[in-house]
Protein backbone atom coordinates (compact mmCIF):
# COMPACT_ATOMS: atom_id res chain seq x y z
CA UNK A 1 0.00 0.00 0.00
CA UNK A 2 2.72 2.30 0.79
CA UNK A 3 4.69 1.20 -2.67
CA UNK A 4 1.25 1.79 -3.92
CA UNK A 5 1.32 5.79 -2.80
CA UNK A 6 4.55 6.18 -3.99
CA UNK A 7 3.34 4.98 -7.93
CA UNK A 8 0.49 7.05 -7.29
CA UNK A 9 1.72 10.12 -5.66
CA UNK A 10 5.29 9.86 -6.35
CA UNK A 11 8.30 10.75 -3.67
CA UNK A 12 6.75 14.13 -2.61
CA UNK A 13 5.18 15.56 0.60
CA UNK A 14 1.65 14.35 -0.31
CA UNK A 15 3.02 10.65 -0.38
CA UNK A 16 4.46 11.63 3.41
CA UNK A 17 1.32 13.35 4.49
CA UNK A 18 -0.74 10.71 2.91
CA UNK A 19 1.19 8.09 4.77
CA UNK A 20 2.08 9.60 8.06
CA UNK A 21 -1.75 10.06 8.46
CA UNK A 22 -3.02 6.73 7.78
CA UNK A 23 -2.02 5.53 11.65
CA UNK A 24 -3.63 8.77 12.42
CA UNK A 25 -7.02 7.58 11.18
CA UNK A 26 -6.11 4.10 13.03
CA UNK A 27 -5.47 5.42 16.18
CA UNK A 28 -8.54 7.81 16.22
CA UNK A 29 -11.11 5.18 15.19
CA UNK A 30 -9.09 2.20 17.55
CA UNK A 31 -8.81 4.84 20.41
CA UNK A 32 -13.21 5.30 20.09
CA UNK A 33 -13.40 1.42 19.98
CA UNK A 34 -11.04 0.46 22.77
CA UNK A 35 -12.18 3.32 25.06
CA UNK A 36 -15.98 1.72 24.44
CA UNK A 37 -14.34 -1.85 25.03
CA UNK A 38 -12.53 -0.63 28.22
CA UNK A 39 -16.22 0.94 29.58
CA UNK A 40 -17.61 -2.54 28.76
CA UNK A 41 -15.67 -4.77 30.11
CA UNK A 42 -14.74 -3.12 33.21
CA UNK A 43 -18.27 -3.40 34.08
CA UNK A 44 -19.58 -6.60 32.93
CA UNK A 45 -16.07 -7.83 35.29
CA UNK A 46 -17.90 -5.99 38.25
CA UNK A 47 -20.75 -7.19 37.31
CA UNK A 48 -22.18 -4.13 36.52
CA UNK A 49 -23.72 -3.37 32.84
CA UNK A 50 -22.00 -0.19 31.70
CA UNK A 51 -23.06 2.54 29.46
CA UNK A 52 -26.32 1.51 27.83
CA UNK A 53 -28.25 4.99 27.05
CA UNK A 54 -25.63 6.91 24.35
CA UNK A 55 -26.50 5.41 21.14
CA UNK A 56 -29.17 3.05 22.00
CA UNK A 57 -27.67 -0.08 21.50
CA UNK A 58 -25.15 -0.82 24.61
CA UNK A 59 -24.28 2.66 24.21
CA UNK A 60 -21.88 2.22 21.64
CA UNK A 61 -21.64 6.51 21.27
CA UNK A 62 -20.73 6.77 24.72
CA UNK A 63 -16.78 7.57 23.70
CA UNK A 64 -18.30 9.94 20.85
CA UNK A 65 -19.94 11.62 23.24
CA UNK A 66 -16.70 12.06 25.58
CA UNK A 67 -14.70 13.85 22.29
CA UNK A 68 -17.58 15.80 21.86
CA UNK A 69 -17.71 17.43 25.02
CA UNK A 70 -13.95 17.29 25.88
CA UNK A 71 -13.73 19.25 22.31
CA UNK A 72 -16.30 21.88 23.67
CA UNK A 73 -14.20 22.24 26.97
CA UNK A 74 -12.33 25.13 28.37
CA UNK A 75 -9.10 24.76 27.44
CA UNK A 76 -7.51 26.17 31.21
CA UNK A 77 -4.02 26.96 31.28
CA UNK A 78 -2.73 27.30 35.29
CA UNK A 79 -1.66 30.54 36.27
CA UNK A 80 1.86 29.81 37.93
CA UNK A 81 2.75 27.15 35.64
CA UNK A 82 5.01 27.63 32.49
CA UNK A 83 2.78 28.33 29.50
CA UNK A 84 5.26 26.96 26.58
CA UNK A 85 6.05 24.01 27.99
CA UNK A 86 2.58 23.48 29.72
CA UNK A 87 1.15 24.17 26.10
CA UNK A 88 3.53 21.65 24.29
CA UNK A 89 3.74 18.62 26.61
CA UNK A 90 0.86 17.15 25.83
CA UNK A 91 2.01 17.06 22.02
CA UNK A 92 4.80 15.98 22.85
CA UNK A 93 3.80 12.88 24.53
CA UNK A 94 1.52 11.86 21.33
CA UNK A 95 4.49 12.22 18.90
CA UNK A 96 6.12 9.65 20.63
CA UNK A 97 3.58 7.19 21.01
CA UNK A 98 2.59 8.28 16.82
CA UNK A 99 6.45 8.23 15.84
CA UNK A 100 6.29 4.39 17.16
CA UNK A 101 3.49 3.82 14.18
CA UNK A 102 5.77 4.72 11.78
CA UNK A 103 7.84 1.31 11.86
CA UNK A 104 4.76 -1.31 12.68
CA UNK A 105 4.30 -3.24 9.69
CA UNK A 106 0.18 -3.54 9.77
CA UNK A 107 0.30 -5.95 6.41
CA UNK A 108 3.53 -7.31 4.36
CA UNK A 109 2.57 -4.37 1.78
CA UNK A 110 1.78 -1.63 4.26
CA UNK A 111 4.21 -0.28 6.85
CA UNK A 112 5.21 3.45 6.92
CA UNK A 113 9.18 2.84 7.19
CA UNK A 114 10.74 -0.69 6.69
CA UNK A 115 13.70 0.27 8.14
CA UNK A 116 16.31 -2.40 9.19
CA UNK A 117 16.71 -1.22 12.76
CA UNK A 118 12.65 -0.77 13.27
CA UNK A 119 11.88 -2.37 16.67
CA UNK A 120 15.52 -0.09 17.98
CA UNK A 121 13.84 2.89 16.07
CA UNK A 122 10.38 2.18 18.20
CA UNK A 123 12.49 1.39 21.84
CA UNK A 124 14.14 4.66 21.23
CA UNK A 125 11.20 7.12 20.02
CA UNK A 126 8.66 5.58 22.98
CA UNK A 127 11.22 7.33 25.23
CA UNK A 128 10.42 10.74 24.31
CA UNK A 129 6.87 9.84 26.01
CA UNK A 130 8.93 10.06 29.14
CA UNK A 131 10.07 13.82 28.58
CA UNK A 132 6.65 15.07 27.44
CA UNK A 133 5.10 13.23 30.55
CA UNK A 134 7.84 15.40 33.06
CA UNK A 135 7.15 18.46 30.56
CA UNK A 136 3.68 18.23 31.76
CA UNK A 137 4.74 17.43 35.38
CA UNK A 138 7.18 20.02 36.06
CA UNK A 139 4.76 23.03 34.09
CA UNK A 140 1.83 22.10 35.64
CA UNK A 141 3.51 23.72 38.92
CA UNK A 142 1.76 21.42 41.16
CA UNK A 143 2.81 18.58 43.71
CA UNK A 144 0.73 16.11 42.27
CA UNK A 145 1.63 16.81 38.72
CA UNK A 146 5.09 16.65 39.50
CA UNK A 147 5.09 13.66 41.83
CA UNK A 148 3.30 11.70 39.30
CA UNK A 149 5.76 12.67 36.46
CA UNK A 150 8.77 11.50 38.94
CA UNK A 151 7.25 8.11 39.06
CA UNK A 152 6.35 7.92 35.74
CA UNK A 153 9.89 8.95 34.78
CA UNK A 154 11.35 6.41 37.30
CA UNK A 155 8.94 3.41 36.05
CA UNK A 156 9.62 4.10 32.50
CA UNK A 157 13.11 4.10 32.85
CA UNK A 158 13.46 1.07 35.32
CA UNK A 159 11.12 -0.76 32.86
CA UNK A 160 12.57 -0.49 29.78
CA UNK A 161 15.50 -2.71 30.89
CA UNK A 162 13.73 -5.22 31.31
CA UNK A 163 11.16 -4.98 27.69
CA UNK A 164 14.59 -4.18 26.01
CA UNK A 165 16.42 -7.63 27.00
CA UNK A 166 13.02 -9.39 26.37
CA UNK A 167 13.14 -8.05 22.83
CA UNK A 168 16.89 -8.55 22.59
CA UNK A 169 16.22 -12.41 22.83
CA UNK A 170 13.52 -12.80 20.26
CA UNK A 171 16.01 -10.50 17.70
CA UNK A 172 18.68 -13.05 18.85
CA UNK A 173 16.30 -15.97 17.66
CA UNK A 174 15.37 -13.66 14.52
CA UNK A 175 18.28 -12.51 13.82
CA UNK A 176 17.30 -9.03 12.73
CA UNK A 177 15.84 -6.02 14.04
CA UNK A 178 13.64 -5.42 11.11
CA UNK A 179 9.99 -6.20 12.24
CA UNK A 180 9.00 -7.14 8.97
CA UNK A 181 11.90 -9.66 8.81
CA UNK A 182 10.81 -10.82 12.55
CA UNK A 183 7.22 -11.70 10.88
CA UNK A 184 8.23 -13.55 8.19
CA UNK A 185 10.30 -15.24 10.26
CA UNK A 186 7.00 -16.75 11.95
CA UNK A 187 5.64 -17.56 8.79
CA UNK A 188 3.51 -20.54 8.40
CA UNK A 189 1.78 -21.88 11.07
CA UNK A 190 0.88 -21.27 14.38
CA UNK A 191 3.61 -23.44 16.09
CA UNK A 192 6.20 -21.36 13.97
CA UNK A 193 5.39 -18.80 16.42
CA UNK A 194 7.92 -17.23 18.39
CA UNK A 195 6.40 -17.70 21.66
CA UNK A 196 6.46 -21.77 21.53
CA UNK A 197 9.77 -21.50 20.24
CA UNK A 198 12.98 -22.44 22.02
CA UNK A 199 10.44 -23.10 24.86
CA UNK A 200 9.84 -22.67 27.64
CA UNK A 201 12.38 -19.54 27.37
CA UNK A 202 10.51 -17.48 24.91
CA UNK A 203 7.73 -17.84 26.65
CA UNK A 204 9.18 -16.64 29.65
CA UNK A 205 10.36 -13.12 27.13
CA UNK A 206 6.97 -12.78 26.15
CA UNK A 207 5.74 -12.77 29.93
CA UNK A 208 8.31 -10.60 30.73
CA UNK A 209 7.51 -8.01 28.21
CA UNK A 210 4.01 -8.14 28.24
CA UNK A 211 4.93 -7.06 32.25
CA UNK A 212 7.28 -4.82 31.10
CA UNK A 213 4.86 -3.01 28.68
CA UNK A 214 2.09 -2.53 30.77
CA UNK A 215 4.36 -0.66 32.91
CA UNK A 216 5.45 1.10 30.22
CA UNK A 217 2.35 2.25 28.69
CA UNK A 218 1.22 3.16 32.42
CA UNK A 219 -1.75 1.04 33.04
CA UNK A 220 -2.63 -0.87 35.87
CA UNK A 221 -1.73 -2.48 37.79
CA UNK A 222 1.46 0.03 36.80
CA UNK A 223 -0.45 3.14 37.15
CA UNK A 224 0.85 4.87 40.31
CA UNK A 225 2.01 7.55 37.91
CA UNK A 226 -1.80 8.95 37.53
CA UNK A 227 -2.86 6.59 40.98
CA UNK A 228 -6.42 8.31 41.61
CA UNK A 229 -6.27 7.85 45.34
CA UNK A 230 -2.82 9.40 45.98
CA UNK A 231 -2.52 11.94 43.41
CA UNK A 232 -5.52 12.76 41.55
CA UNK A 233 -4.77 12.20 37.80
CA UNK A 234 -1.14 12.44 37.90
CA UNK A 235 0.75 14.15 35.44
CA UNK A 236 -2.16 16.05 33.39
CA UNK A 237 -4.19 16.73 36.36
CA UNK A 238 -3.83 20.30 35.32
CA UNK A 239 -5.08 19.21 31.82
CA UNK A 240 -8.47 19.93 30.84
CA UNK A 241 -10.44 19.72 27.44
CA UNK A 242 -8.37 19.18 24.35
CA UNK A 243 -5.42 18.86 25.79
CA UNK A 244 -6.42 15.86 28.14
CA UNK A 245 -7.94 14.30 25.51
CA UNK A 246 -4.71 14.24 23.40
CA UNK A 247 -2.93 12.67 26.80
CA UNK A 248 -5.84 9.85 26.24
CA UNK A 249 -5.26 9.26 22.94
CA UNK A 250 -1.63 8.89 23.37
CA UNK A 251 -2.03 6.66 26.24
CA UNK A 252 -4.48 4.39 24.22
CA UNK A 253 -2.13 4.62 21.31
CA UNK A 254 0.60 3.66 23.02
CA UNK A 255 -1.36 0.20 24.15
CA UNK A 256 -1.59 -0.50 20.68
CA UNK A 257 1.68 0.11 19.98
CA UNK A 258 2.95 -2.25 22.85
CA UNK A 259 0.45 -4.71 21.65
CA UNK A 260 1.25 -4.84 18.47
CA UNK A 261 5.13 -5.34 19.06
CA UNK A 262 4.13 -8.35 21.29
CA UNK A 263 2.02 -9.60 18.63
CA UNK A 264 4.95 -9.16 15.99
CA UNK A 265 7.85 -10.19 18.51
CA UNK A 266 5.98 -13.29 19.43
CA UNK A 267 2.38 -14.38 17.78
CA UNK A 268 3.88 -13.45 13.89
CA UNK A 269 2.23 -10.02 13.57
CA UNK A 270 0.76 -9.90 9.70
CA UNK A 271 1.06 -13.82 9.37
CA UNK A 272 -1.74 -15.85 9.44
CA UNK A 273 -1.80 -18.52 12.14
CA UNK A 274 -3.10 -21.08 9.37
CA UNK A 275 -0.16 -21.01 6.66
CA UNK A 276 -1.20 -19.74 3.60
CA UNK A 277 -4.62 -19.89 4.57
CA UNK A 278 -6.47 -16.21 4.82
CA UNK A 279 -2.91 -14.66 4.20
CA UNK A 280 -2.56 -11.66 2.05
CA UNK A 281 -1.75 -8.07 2.28
CA UNK A 282 -5.23 -7.42 3.69
CA UNK A 283 -5.39 -9.96 6.09
CA UNK A 284 -1.99 -9.41 7.34
CA UNK A 285 -3.95 -6.56 8.56
CA UNK A 286 -6.82 -8.21 10.12
CA UNK A 287 -4.58 -11.00 11.67
CA UNK A 288 -2.55 -7.86 13.31
CA UNK A 289 -4.81 -5.74 14.46
CA UNK A 290 -7.27 -8.97 15.74
CA UNK A 291 -4.13 -10.27 17.80
CA UNK A 292 -3.63 -6.81 19.18
CA UNK A 293 -6.34 -6.51 19.97
CA UNK A 294 -6.47 -9.85 22.12
CA UNK A 295 -3.07 -8.42 23.51
CA UNK A 296 -5.20 -5.45 24.53
CA UNK A 297 -8.18 -7.30 26.02
CA UNK A 298 -5.83 -8.93 27.78
CA UNK A 299 -4.62 -5.55 29.51
CA UNK A 300 -7.99 -4.60 30.57
CA UNK A 301 -8.21 -8.18 31.91
CA UNK A 302 -5.51 -7.32 33.96
CA UNK A 303 -6.34 -4.08 34.63
CA UNK A 304 -9.38 -5.18 36.18
CA UNK A 305 -8.44 -8.08 38.54
CA UNK A 306 -5.22 -6.53 40.00
CA UNK A 307 -4.46 -3.90 42.85
CA UNK A 308 -2.11 -1.25 42.11
CA UNK A 309 1.58 -1.87 42.85
CA UNK A 310 3.26 0.03 45.68
CA UNK A 311 6.11 2.21 44.38
CA UNK A 312 9.01 -0.06 45.89
CA UNK A 313 6.90 -3.16 44.90
CA UNK A 314 6.79 -1.90 41.41
CA UNK A 315 10.61 -1.16 41.14
CA UNK A 316 11.07 -4.83 43.45
CA UNK A 317 9.68 -6.54 40.16
CA UNK A 318 11.69 -4.34 37.66
CA UNK A 319 15.17 -4.78 39.20
CA UNK A 320 15.39 -7.64 41.11
CA UNK A 321 12.33 -9.92 39.33
CA UNK A 322 12.05 -9.03 35.39
CA UNK A 323 15.35 -8.29 34.65
CA UNK A 324 17.25 -10.94 36.66
CA UNK A 325 15.25 -13.65 35.01
CA UNK A 326 15.43 -11.69 31.75
CA UNK A 327 19.11 -11.79 31.31
CA UNK A 328 18.98 -15.58 31.95
CA UNK A 329 16.73 -15.97 29.29
CA UNK A 330 19.35 -14.06 27.04
CA UNK A 331 21.97 -16.31 28.39
CA UNK A 332 19.53 -19.62 27.97
CA UNK A 333 18.24 -18.48 24.54
CA UNK A 334 21.68 -17.67 23.54
CA UNK A 335 23.27 -20.86 24.43
CA UNK A 336 20.56 -22.72 22.69
CA UNK A 337 21.33 -20.68 19.56
CA UNK A 338 24.96 -21.91 20.09
CA UNK A 339 24.79 -25.72 20.73
CA UNK A 340 21.55 -26.01 18.01
CA UNK A 341 21.49 -23.32 16.31
CA UNK B 1 19.81 -20.69 50.82
CA UNK B 2 16.07 -19.95 52.79
CA UNK B 3 15.92 -16.68 51.18
CA UNK B 4 16.62 -17.72 47.54
CA UNK B 5 13.79 -20.50 47.75
CA UNK B 6 11.50 -18.11 49.11
CA UNK B 7 12.24 -15.48 46.13
CA UNK B 8 11.40 -18.13 43.85
CA UNK B 9 8.35 -19.37 45.84
CA UNK B 10 7.38 -15.38 45.70
CA UNK B 11 7.58 -15.11 42.06
CA UNK B 12 5.72 -18.53 41.36
CA UNK B 13 3.07 -17.63 44.27
CA UNK B 14 2.43 -14.26 42.32
CA UNK B 15 2.17 -15.79 39.30
CA UNK B 16 -0.10 -18.19 40.43
CA UNK B 17 -2.65 -16.09 42.01
CA UNK B 18 -2.52 -13.33 39.26
CA UNK B 19 -3.70 -16.45 37.29
CA UNK B 20 -6.56 -16.70 40.02
CA UNK B 21 -7.15 -13.58 40.18
CA UNK B 22 -7.54 -13.60 36.27
CA UNK B 23 -9.69 -16.67 36.20
CA UNK B 24 -12.56 -15.08 38.75
CA UNK B 25 -12.76 -11.61 36.61
CA UNK B 26 -12.89 -14.01 33.48
CA UNK B 27 -15.78 -15.26 35.82
CA UNK B 28 -17.51 -12.04 36.08
CA UNK B 29 -17.37 -10.89 32.38
CA UNK B 30 -20.15 -13.62 31.70
CA UNK B 31 -22.06 -13.82 35.15
CA UNK B 32 -25.42 -11.41 34.33
CA UNK B 33 -24.81 -8.00 35.55
CA UNK B 34 -26.86 -7.06 38.57
CA UNK B 35 -27.52 -3.54 37.31
CA UNK B 36 -31.46 -2.95 36.57
CA UNK B 37 -32.09 -0.11 33.54
CA UNK B 38 -34.26 1.74 36.56
CA UNK B 39 -36.34 3.90 34.34
CA UNK B 40 -36.88 1.10 31.85
CA UNK B 41 -36.90 -1.73 34.06
CA UNK B 42 -38.13 -1.43 38.27
CA UNK B 43 -37.62 -3.66 40.89
CA UNK B 44 -40.51 -5.22 42.45
CA UNK B 45 -41.79 -3.10 45.51
CA UNK B 46 -42.40 -5.28 48.38
CA UNK B 47 -46.56 -6.10 48.43
CA UNK B 48 -47.12 -4.01 51.68
CA UNK B 49 -44.92 -1.75 50.78
CA UNK B 50 -45.84 2.16 52.19
CA UNK B 51 -45.77 4.77 49.23
CA UNK B 52 -48.16 7.40 48.22
CA UNK B 53 -51.88 7.68 49.44
CA UNK B 54 -54.69 7.21 47.60
CA UNK B 55 -58.03 8.18 48.73
CA UNK B 56 -61.00 7.15 46.70
CA UNK B 57 -63.28 9.67 47.46
CA UNK B 58 -66.24 8.14 46.17
CA UNK B 59 -65.85 6.64 49.44
CA UNK B 60 -65.35 8.47 52.07
CA UNK B 61 -67.55 9.84 54.45
CA UNK B 62 -65.52 12.76 55.89
CA UNK B 63 -65.46 11.20 59.02
CA UNK B 64 -61.75 12.99 60.13
CA UNK B 65 -60.42 9.71 61.40
CA UNK B 66 -57.07 9.38 59.01
CA UNK B 67 -56.92 12.77 60.08
CA UNK B 68 -56.64 12.61 63.35
CA UNK B 69 -54.56 9.49 62.94
CA UNK B 70 -51.70 10.86 61.31
CA UNK B 71 -49.06 12.21 63.46
CA UNK B 72 -47.70 15.00 61.48
CA UNK B 73 -50.72 16.04 60.44
CA UNK B 74 -50.52 16.49 56.39
CA UNK B 75 -54.13 14.81 56.03
CA UNK B 76 -56.39 18.53 56.14
CA UNK B 77 -60.16 17.58 55.46
CA UNK B 78 -63.25 19.77 55.25
CA UNK B 79 -66.77 18.64 55.44
CA UNK B 80 -70.12 20.53 55.04
CA UNK B 81 -73.14 18.75 56.19
CA UNK B 82 -75.69 17.97 52.78
CA UNK B 83 -79.37 18.87 53.01
CA UNK B 84 -82.04 16.36 53.88
CA UNK B 85 -83.27 17.35 50.48
CA UNK B 86 -79.80 16.28 49.26
CA UNK B 87 -78.97 12.37 48.31
CA UNK B 88 -75.27 11.56 48.07
CA UNK B 89 -75.48 8.02 48.00
CA UNK B 90 -74.37 4.73 49.31
CA UNK B 91 -70.42 4.07 50.23
CA UNK B 92 -69.69 0.18 48.04
CA UNK B 93 -69.53 -1.34 51.90
CA UNK B 94 -73.58 0.09 51.50
CA UNK B 95 -73.22 3.45 54.55
CA UNK B 96 -75.08 6.49 53.37
CA UNK B 97 -73.16 9.29 52.93
CA UNK B 98 -73.93 12.68 54.76
CA UNK B 99 -71.57 15.00 54.37
CA UNK B 100 -70.14 16.89 51.29
CA UNK B 101 -66.20 16.17 51.41
CA UNK B 102 -65.43 20.24 50.28
CA UNK B 103 -61.50 19.52 50.92
CA UNK B 104 -59.17 16.60 51.19
CA UNK B 105 -55.34 17.49 51.05
CA UNK B 106 -52.66 15.25 51.34
CA UNK B 107 -49.52 17.08 51.77
CA UNK B 108 -46.95 14.61 50.56
CA UNK B 109 -44.46 16.71 51.32
CA UNK B 110 -45.20 16.05 55.25
CA UNK B 111 -46.33 12.96 54.71
CA UNK B 112 -44.57 10.14 56.92
CA UNK B 113 -45.58 7.25 54.62
CA UNK B 114 -46.48 5.46 58.57
CA UNK B 115 -49.96 4.13 57.51
CA UNK B 116 -51.24 5.43 60.62
CA UNK B 117 -54.15 6.96 58.49
CA UNK B 118 -55.28 3.24 56.55
CA UNK B 119 -56.42 1.20 59.45
CA UNK B 120 -58.81 3.80 61.09
CA UNK B 121 -60.86 4.46 57.91
CA UNK B 122 -64.32 2.98 58.41
CA UNK B 123 -64.61 2.75 54.66
CA UNK B 124 -61.08 1.72 53.42
CA UNK B 125 -61.09 4.34 50.71
CA UNK B 126 -57.87 5.64 51.85
CA UNK B 127 -54.93 3.18 51.62
CA UNK B 128 -51.25 3.15 50.15
CA UNK B 129 -50.25 2.77 46.66
CA UNK B 130 -47.61 1.35 44.60
CA UNK B 131 -46.51 4.71 43.43
CA UNK B 132 -43.22 6.29 44.78
CA UNK B 133 -42.27 8.49 41.81
CA UNK B 134 -44.12 11.93 42.48
CA UNK B 135 -40.65 14.55 42.65
CA UNK B 136 -41.90 18.01 41.99
CA UNK B 137 -40.19 21.65 41.09
CA UNK B 138 -42.31 23.51 43.71
CA UNK B 139 -42.94 21.93 47.40
CA UNK B 140 -46.54 23.04 46.75
CA UNK B 141 -47.27 20.68 44.03
CA UNK B 142 -46.47 17.89 46.89
CA UNK B 143 -50.08 18.95 48.19
CA UNK B 144 -52.75 16.47 46.32
CA UNK B 145 -56.39 17.45 46.23
CA UNK B 146 -58.27 14.59 46.68
CA UNK B 147 -61.71 16.16 46.76
CA UNK B 148 -64.07 15.91 43.46
CA UNK B 149 -65.72 19.23 44.38
CA UNK B 150 -64.51 21.86 42.59
CA UNK B 151 -63.23 24.73 44.72
CA UNK B 152 -66.47 26.73 43.58
CA UNK B 153 -68.93 23.85 44.34
CA UNK B 154 -67.60 23.58 48.23
CA UNK B 155 -67.83 26.91 48.36
CA UNK B 156 -71.39 26.63 47.22
CA UNK B 157 -72.00 23.81 49.73
CA UNK B 158 -70.56 25.59 52.24
CA UNK B 159 -72.50 28.27 52.03
CA UNK B 160 -75.82 26.29 52.00
CA UNK B 161 -74.99 24.18 54.82
CA UNK B 162 -74.43 27.17 56.66
CA UNK B 163 -77.27 28.94 55.64
CA UNK B 164 -79.12 25.63 56.56
CA UNK B 165 -77.85 25.67 59.61
CA UNK B 166 -78.61 29.41 60.21
CA UNK B 167 -82.73 28.62 59.51
CA UNK B 168 -82.43 25.69 61.81
CA UNK B 169 -81.30 28.10 64.33
CA UNK B 170 -83.59 30.77 63.87
CA UNK B 171 -86.54 27.97 63.24
CA UNK B 172 -85.19 26.79 66.63
CA UNK B 173 -85.41 30.01 68.31
CA UNK B 174 -88.63 30.39 66.97
CA UNK B 175 -89.29 27.01 68.02
CA UNK B 176 -88.08 28.09 71.78
CA UNK B 177 -89.70 31.24 71.44
CA UNK B 178 -92.83 29.77 71.08
CA UNK B 179 -92.33 27.15 73.32
CA UNK B 180 -91.34 29.78 75.66
CA UNK B 181 -94.67 31.47 75.00
CA UNK B 182 -96.26 28.16 75.54
CA UNK B 183 -95.04 27.63 78.81
CA UNK B 184 -95.64 31.69 79.96
CA UNK B 185 -99.54 30.84 79.06
CA UNK B 186 -99.30 27.51 80.82
CA UNK B 187 -97.60 29.19 83.77
CA UNK B 188 -100.29 31.54 83.61
CA UNK B 189 -102.93 29.01 83.30
CA UNK B 190 -100.86 26.92 85.96
CA UNK B 191 -101.71 29.72 88.21
CA UNK B 192 -105.38 29.31 87.90
CA UNK B 193 -105.17 25.41 87.85
CA UNK B 194 -102.54 22.98 88.93
CA UNK B 195 -100.21 22.35 86.49
CA UNK B 196 -99.80 19.29 84.41
CA UNK B 197 -96.37 18.48 83.73
CA UNK B 198 -95.90 18.05 79.69
CA UNK B 199 -92.11 17.33 78.83
CA UNK B 200 -91.72 16.96 75.12
CA UNK B 201 -89.90 13.78 74.04
CA UNK B 202 -86.29 15.27 72.84
CA UNK B 203 -85.04 13.06 69.60
CA UNK B 204 -81.57 12.26 70.32
CA UNK B 205 -79.69 11.00 67.40
CA UNK B 206 -77.45 8.69 68.26
CA UNK B 207 -73.77 9.09 66.40
CA UNK B 208 -73.76 6.46 63.11
CA UNK B 209 -72.26 3.22 64.15
CA UNK B 210 -70.24 2.67 60.57
CA UNK B 211 -70.03 -1.04 59.95
CA UNK B 212 -66.85 -2.27 58.68
CA UNK B 213 -66.90 -2.76 54.51
CA UNK B 214 -67.16 -6.00 53.22
CA UNK B 215 -64.63 -6.08 50.18
CA UNK B 216 -61.64 -3.60 49.90
CA UNK B 217 -61.98 -1.66 46.99
CA UNK B 218 -59.30 -2.22 44.20
CA UNK B 219 -56.16 0.05 44.03
CA UNK B 220 -56.22 2.98 41.43
CA UNK B 221 -52.70 4.40 40.48
CA UNK B 222 -54.55 7.91 39.45
CA UNK B 223 -52.92 10.97 40.04
CA UNK B 224 -54.58 14.19 41.85
CA UNK B 225 -58.29 13.68 41.37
Amino acid sequence: MHNFIIQYFGTNVWTALVSSVIPLIWILTYALVAIWLELKISAHMQDRLGPMRTGKWHGWAQPLADVTKLLQKEDIIPAAADKALYLLAPFLVFVGGYAAYAAIPFSPAYIGADINVGIFYIIAVSAIVVLGILMAGWSSNNKWSLLGAMRTAAQLVSYEIPSSLAVLAVIMVAGSLSLNEICEAQSGWFWNWFVFGKFPFLFITFVIYFIASLAETNRAPFDIPEAESELVAGYHTEYSGMRFAIFYVAEYANMFTVAAIASILFFGGWSSPFGTFMSGPVWGAFWLISKGMVMIFIQMWLRWTLPRFRVDQLMYLSWKVLTPFALVNIFAVGLWIVLKG
Amino acid sequence: MSSVSNYFRNIGKGFWTVLIGMKITMRHLFTPAVTIQYPDARMGIPERGRNRLYVNMDDCIGCDQCEMACPVNCITIETAKSLPTEDLGLTSTGQKKRLWVTKFDIDFGKCCYCGLCVPPCPTECIYMTSVYEFSAYDRSELVYNFTTLTPEESAAKVKQAQEAEREAAAKKAAAAAAAAAQKAAQAAAAQAAPASPAAPAQTAQPPAQQPPPADKPADQNENKS
